[in-house]
């Protein structure tokens, strides 16, 4: 079995015996999406302006809440250092766990996003781009997040750190999936903006893993 | 046979020199211990010694190999198990031992799983979650994984902390049956251990 299944097929089961988080993750963007309507007002015309840019922010910070636990429950408990004097590459167990992140987190938010969508009155076309940005957007989310986690492990007021190091690495993401969305309500090709966030993606899913691999090996040592 | 070597190590924490110009080897058969203070850095000496911590100077050879270069090679022939015993709250004893076991590459069966549970005394406990276990039968655990592992040389932190006589006793047997195989192990501890120590290494603080 290699690293990444491992890492990947553990962190999954974890999550499904402790799914108070993912549960948790899920609620919030499920409410906060509902509160919007409530706040602003039933006006059509406001909401189906607001309302990707509004999917995308809640979307964003609840991926953002599940953040610090993604390395940090397994430095505490020592299963960190197991893994990494394990005969695996770093690079391969470290991707399993993002991508495992991703599915317990950002798969969900993805799937639920048409749904809270319909209450902003968006029509289809932009509802399935809306969903389409986010397939491209939240693993960015997850690979950008998972490494400034393992930069602020063992930081002191760690919190605190994370959220000033990763919620402006996020705004990039935000601006053009919700730019997406907001191009194909408009009339407009929404395909330069997912070509970017898909671009942004390859990049990242190349130059992440490594920077998650050196901020672990300095946090272990 | 494999031996491990380590050649003037020197590691400083922060502005703090903790030892230097430390050297010993671990042959094949034979166990070392290392013994301080607190605070004298047998940790960060294993620490060193597995690849976690760099030192400062100094070079830890395996097979007359340096287990930097080594790397995979190295690290699957050891066995590292320091204060935090990496054991998931959520899992049961039995799913803890059979991850710890498939991450080094070598899955145990069914049966070996019941059976080495069972030597170390857990057998009956083995599937409720480990949160509910004590911190001894969480050590025991870890003894489980010594029973299992294929690994030739063991890096133990304070192996005997929190466990009864009757589990002193069990580990004794276990390193005594390690040894018997050609195995070495670098054990820090402030206990004594039944096993005959070929030397010891003293760091002072």
């Amino acid at each position: 079995m290699s690293g990444f299944a491992w890492a990947f097929a553990r962190d999954l089961r974890l999550a499904w015996r402790h799914p108070g988080e993912t549960l948790m993750v899920v609620a919030f963007f499920v409410l906060v999406a509902s509160l919007f309507p409530l706040g602003v007002g039933a006006e059509p015309q406001t909401l189906r302006r607001i309302g990707s840019g509004v999917i995308w922010v809640c979307a964003l910070l609840a991926a953002f809440l599940s953040l610090s636990s993604l390395f940090a429950s397994d430095y505490a408990d020592g299963s960190l250092e197991q893994m990494a004097l394990s005969p695996h590459p770093m690079a391969g167990w470290a991707t399993g766990k993002i991508v495992a992140h991703w599915t317990a987190t950002g798969l969900p938010l993805t799937i639920l996003s048409p749904l809270l969508a319909m209450q902003y009155g968006l029509d289809a076309a932009t509802l399935g781009t809306l969903a389409f940005g986010l397939v491209l957007g939240t693993p960015l989310l997850s690979l950008l997040g998972a490494a400034c986690s393992a930069l602020t492990l063992g930081a002191r007021g760690g919190g605190v750190l994370l959220a000033l190091l990763a919620l402006p690495l996020f705004v990039p993401v935000l601006i053009f999936g919700a730019g997406a969305a907001d191009a194909q309500a408009s009339g407009l090709s929404p395909s330069p903006h997912l070509s970017l966030l898909a671009a942004g993606l390859i990049v990242g899913s190349m130059a992440l893993p490594p920077a998650v691999c050196a901020a672990l090996r300095i946090a272990l040592d | 046979m494999s031996t491990l070597e380590i050649r003037s190590l020197a590691c400083s924490r922060g502005d703090t020199r903790l030892f230097r110009d430390v050297s010993f080897a671990v042959a094949a058969g034979e166990w070392v211990g290392v013994r301080g203070a607190n605070g004298s850095g047998k940790t960060t000496l294993l620490r060193c010694v597995a690849g976690l911590t760099r030192p400062d100077s100094g070079s830890v050879t395996w097979d007359g190999k340096s287990t930097s270069e080594s790397g995979a090679q190295f690290r699957s022939a050891m066995l590292y198990a320091g204060h935090a015993a990496g054991i998931k709250d959520e899992l049961s004893a039995a799913e803890n031992l059979r991850d710890a076991l498939a991450l080094r590459e070598a899955p145990p069966s069914d049966e070996a799983l019941r059976e080495s549970l069972g030597a170390v005394g857990l057998g009956r406990i083995r599937h409720i979650p480990a949160r509910r276990l004590s911190a001894g039968q969480r050590r025991r655990i870890g003894m489980a994984r010594l029973v299992l592992d294929p690994a030739t040389l063991w890096i133990l932190d304070e192996p005997l902390t929190a466990l009864d006589s009757e589990g002193e006793a069990m580990f004794a047997s276990l390193l005594e049956r390690h040894l018997q195989r050609g195995g070495s192990a670098l054990v820090a501890t402030h206990h004594a251990i039944g096993a005959r120590q070929a030397r010891e290494v003293r760091l002072s603080a």
